[in-house]
Parts: C-alpha cells; sequence; structure tokens
C-alpha cells in the first residue's frame, strides 16, 4: 500500500490547492507509515515538479502526453487509476478544485472506492479511516467511513494549509496507455482572468450585498478587495439580479468556501447564505443594521453605513501598508 | 431527443440542520423537502431542449416512496415522465449505480444532474455514472447548448472558464446559469398526477462508504464591535490579534 496525490496544473505551473494536498498526503503517508507518490499530467517543467519535494513528495510520475495536455477527467482518470495500481497506492488524493470534482468520481469507480469529497481533516487513525468532510452547505460536517479496500480522497482548499517537509524528489516519466474514448471531450476555449485571485481557493475574500444598492457601487469593493489581495464574492439577490456574474455567488446554491477572513458588506446574513460561509476563520460583518442576523456569527462587526465605512477603510488600510 | 434528469430530495434551503440518536441520523422531524435546486436548474433546461415536440424528458429518483411529492413536483414543472429506483440512497456511489443501470439499455442522448446536492454536497453523481457508463462527464457546467448530436458546453475552472464540445452520449452536472428554473404551471401540477411514476427495484452493489456521525460547527464567540469613527483599529485586530492581514 501507499499513497498517491494527484497533482493539477494549469498552464504549467502547480498552484497553492496542489502543494496543500500533497502536505495532507503527506500526512497520510506518514499516518499510515507508508511512502507518497505524485502524479502530475501535462506540460510541466522539471523544476516546477521538484517543487513537490518541498512538500513531502519523494516521487513524482511525469505524464507528458500530447492527447493529454489539456484536461479531460475521462483519460485523466484512466492514467491516474493505472499509476495507482502500478503503485501499489490504495489512497488517491487530489485537490477537491472544479476539475478535481469531475476527475475524483471516475477514479472512485475505476478502483471501486469509496470517496470522501471536501475533506477537511485527515482520517481518523482508530483503523476506521473515518474523514471529516463537509455536508448540508457548510451547515454541518459528515465523519464519514471508506469502508472499501481502496480510496479516494478530495481535499477542500485551504483546510489543511500548505506544510513544508523537504524530501529529495525523483521525477520518473510515466507511459500512459490512452484509449481513444476516453477523449470524448474536446477543450475548445479556455478563458482565464489573470488579474484576479480566484474565489474558491482564495485566502482572503471580500464579499457585498444588497446594501450596496446598485451594481456600479461595486468599485469601493473591488478597491478593498485590492489592497488585500482578496477575491470578491457576493450574495444570492446580487447575482441574481446580474449585478455580478454567478460565479461570485457564495451561500448554500453558490458555491461554499473557507477563507482565512470573509469580509461581509451589506449583507443581512441569510441561513443560505451562512450555510456557504460559516467555515470561513474569521468573519468581519459591515452592515448599517445592529438586527442583521450575520452579526450573531461574526467575530468582529461594524454598524455603519457601508458607502461610509468602506472608503475609511480603504484609507486606513492604505495607511497600514504604508 | 431524450434526456435523462436525475433528481434528488432534499431539505429545504432555510432548514436547520440537527441530528438525532446520538448525532448519527439526520434529524427529520418537520423538515420540508424540495427538488434540490441545483437538479431544478438541470430539468428547467432538458424541458428548454425538448421543447416543441423536439424530445422527452424522464426524471430518475433513488429513494423511497416518502420521496414521491417530490418526483411529482419534477413532473409538474414539465418532465414528461418519471422513475423512482426504490431503495434509500445510501451513498453516490450507489446511487450513480442505480442510475446508470437504468440507463444503460434506454438510449438516453444526455443525462443531466445538478452540481451537488445540497444536503452531501458530493459533485459525485453525475461523473460515477458517467463512469460506469464508460461516456463523457463534464462537471459544474454554466451553460449547454445542443444541436441534435453534440454539445457545447461551458464549465467552471479557478478564475475563468472553460468551452469544450462532446459528441454521442453524456453526462453533465448543471450549476447556476445552465437555465433559470421554472415554476410549475396550475395545468403542470394537474397533470403531474397522472403521468407516469414507474417504480423499479435496485440492484445490489458494495458499500464504499458510511457516516459514522455528524457534527455541527463550533459555535463562535460573540462579536467583538468597531464604531464606525474608528475603522483603523478594525486593520490593527485583524494583523495583530486575528493575524489574517
Amino acid at each position: 500500500m501507499s499513497v498517491l496525490v494527484y497533482v493539477e496544473q494549469a498552464e504549467g505551473k502547480f498552484k497553492k490547492s496542489v502543494f496543500e494536498a500533497v502536505s495532507y498526503a503527506r500526512a497520510i503517508a506518514d499516518q499510515e507509515s507508508t511512502n507518497l507518490t505524485a502524479i502530475s499530467i501535462g506540460d510541466v517543467a522539471e523544476s516546477e515538479l521538484k517543487e513537490l519535494g518541498k512538500y513531502g513528495a519523494a516521487k513524482v510520475l511525469n505524464v507528458s502526453a500530447d492527447q493529454l495536455k489539456t484536461f479531460v477527467n475521462q483519460a485523466y482518470a484512466s492514467v491516474i487509476a493505472a499509476a495507482a495500481e502500478k503503485e501499489g497506492a490504495d489512497i488517491i488524493v487530489l485537490s477537491n478544485s472544479f476539475s478535481g470534482k469531475g476527475l475524483a468520481p471516475r477514479i472512485a469507480v475505476k478502483l471501486k472506492a469509496g470517496l470522501a469529497d471536501g475533506a477537511v481533516e485527515l482520517p481518523s487513525t482508530d483503523g476506521k479511516f473515518s474523514i471529516k468532510k463537509t455536508a448540508f452547505s457548510g451547515k454541518a460536517f459528515a465523519i464519514t467511513e471508506l469502508t472499501s479496500t481502496n480510496k479516494v480522497i478530495a481535499l477542500n482548499p485551504n483546510a489543511f494549509g500548505v506544510k513544508e517537509n523537504a524530501t529529495e524528489i525523483a521525477v520518473e516519466n510515466f507511459a500512459a496507455d490512452i484509449k481513444q474514448s476516453d477523449l470524448g471531450t474536446v477543450i475548445k476555449e479556455i478563458v482565464r482572468a489573470t488579474d484576479k485571485v480566484s474565489l474558491p481557493d482564495a485566502e482572503l475574500v471580500v464579499s457585498a450585498g444588497r446594501g450596496l444598492k446598485a451594481p456600479e457601487n461595486w468599485g469601493m469593493i473591488e478597491e478593498l478587495a485590492g489592497l488585500l489581495g482578496a477575491a470578491t464574492a457576493c450574495s444570492k439577490p446580487v447575482s441574481d439580479a446580474d449585478w455580478r456574474p454567478h460565479s461570485e455567488h457564495v451561500g448554500q446554491t453558490g458555491i461554499s468556501i473557507s477563507p482565512n477572513l470573509y469580509i461581509a458588506i451589506g449583507i443581512s446574513g441569510a441561513i443560505q447564505h451562512l450555510a456557504g460561509v460559516s467555515s470561513s476563520k474569521v468573519i468581519v460583518v459591515i452592515n448599517k443594521d445592529p438586527e442583521a442576523p450575520f452579526f450573531k456569527v461574526a467575530d468582529y462587526g461594524i454598524v455603519g453605513d457601508a458607502f461610509e465605512v468602506v472608503p475609511k477603510l480603504i484609507e486606513a488600510l492604505k495607511a497600514h501598508k504604508g | 431527443m431524450k434526456i435523462l434528469v436525475c433528481i434528488s430530495n432534499v431539505p429545504d434551503t432555510t432548514t436547520k440542520i440537527t441530528f438525532t440518536n446520538d448525532n448519527t441520523e439526520f434529524n427529520t422531524a418537520g423538515v420540508q423537502y424540495i427538488v434540490n435546486p441545483y437538479d431544478e436548474i438541470a430539468l428547467s433546461r432538458a424541458i428548454e431542449l425538448t421543447e416543441g415536440g423536439k424530445g422527452t424528458v424522464t426524471v430518475i429518483n433513488v429513494g423511497e416512496a416518502a420521496n414521491d411529492p417530490t418526483v411529482r413536483k419534477a413532473l409538474a414543472i414539465g418532465a414528461d415522465d418519471a422513475v423512482r429506483v426504490n431503495a434509500a440512497p445510501r451513498d453516490a456511489y450507489f446511487v450513480a449505480k442505480q442510475i446508470a443501470e437504468y440507463a444503460k439499455d434506454k438510449d438516453f442522448d444526455m443525462i443531466l444532474t445538478g452540481r451537488e446536492s445540497i444536503d452531501y454536497n458530493g459533485n459525485q453523481v453525475a461523473a460515477m455514472v458517467g463512469e460506469f457508463l464508460d461516456i463523457p462527464s463534464v462537471s459544474i457546467i454554466k451553460k449547454l447548448d445542443y444541436d441534435g448530436s453534440s454539445a457545447t458546453i461551458e464549465r467552471e475552472i479557478e478564475g475563468g472558464k472553460e468551452v469544450v464540445t462532446v459528441s454521442g452520449k453524456f453526462v453533465a452536472s448543471c450549476a447556476e446559469g445552465v437555465a433559470e428554473p421554472k415554476i410549475p404551471t396550475m395545468r403542470g401540477i394537474m397533470s403531474a398526477r397522472t403521468k407516469p411514476l414507474n417504480v423499479v427495484e435496485a440492484v445490489t452493489i458494495e458499500e464504499v462508504t458510511k457516516v459514522a456521525k455528524y457534527e455541527t460547527p463550533a459555535p463562535r464567540g460573540s462579536v467583538k464591535l468597531v464604531l464606525a469613527d474608528q475603522v483603523e483599529s478594525l486593520i490593527g485586530l485583524l494583523h495583530s490579534e486575528a493575524k489574517v492581514i
């Protein structure tokens, strides 16, 4: 038995969430007293692959076949399952990213494995291999036991943290057997906003709601987020009204996030919104209504008008950064 | 065109989530159930694609008879017929296997689900069905067009989107943006009563997961208020006390 971690690349680079997945996989390998191997698919330079050693991977399998340069979940799942078999890996770890969410279930079926997605902690060491994962859109956690021999874990971004563990790493090419029938989806276009922090794995998030009154008032939210290096988010009524894109909607029917800091501006804090953000480590609420339910779950609060408070906050932050 | 839409029976979004039996079971007392909101988006898109006699929409649910009102709701929204696989939905692996077993010889052009259920938040069923049937799957899609033989799909990625095409049969899990959820009309509600709802028995499959226990998030301490004319002290607290900036 051993642990295999899939390291997702974007344009040849690994993101923080990948180093976090490697750190997490290393910790599992230590718990189980076994080896950790990483698998990378696509064009990644050797120097970037070797970065994985910093977080505890002793070996990385490099798959660079032409047909696999861009993400095809069917083919990637076949390659990862084949690597798991060859390496004798029974625990497969990956990041619960958008691509990870399309990939992990396919790997699980191939390996007849139980899948814990949205994992937020290490598996238990009581012999039951149970994992805490988010459930009910952040309103609860389900301690899920993986009862199968093979196990797949998709780790939520920002749940475990990046942990350095310098290890000598070997890069090995892995020749994948690619079936034509696994290449059914073809990517036509990839659009990435490079100047913005991506919301699902952001450490800091500035979010605003109906209290902002109109879409043209988002300038100060963008400015505050820019100063902090934070991603922007919004509440459901705001995305429903098309003031902001759906991809920014956090909450029960939007995306769930767990940043280190969540600043909610002009959002009252309906139960559906809280569901998606309650696992944020620190919550700041700015609202002119002192009775807003959001204050009950906040760590810090300012009762005041967003149009007065936010500009002052921007000035104070500029002064703080000197 | 034949579309299969998978629907999950979930607690209403306003439900306060509590557990019973030493936190091992979800407390269903007083809970209102609804069609999973993301599945409603998938269903609404399926209805749009088949409107005007262009095809049929079948909904499938894996669950016990108590789910029938939710299945009828999907029929009221506009599905043509429904199937319920008569078994408690143990986990996504079990549910996906049942759906794949039902679908394998029915020649559906596409199988749609919601991006995740709002109870177990799996994001699992669509890709698992794809794998069981050995056909492509695209998860968390924001747009779906279909020309009768191939689909153009936008899927969400970190900080952007990816446009993919897929020819032949496929599975996709739908997020916001794919369609506006349709609301049942009075005529829809009346006709739902007589539309076919077939009940089929489940196939057996090995257990791969089980929920041992539930936990609710630890309550936070009380809020520390900062005066609106002293916002600089908030920056100080976030920096030196909370240590997040």
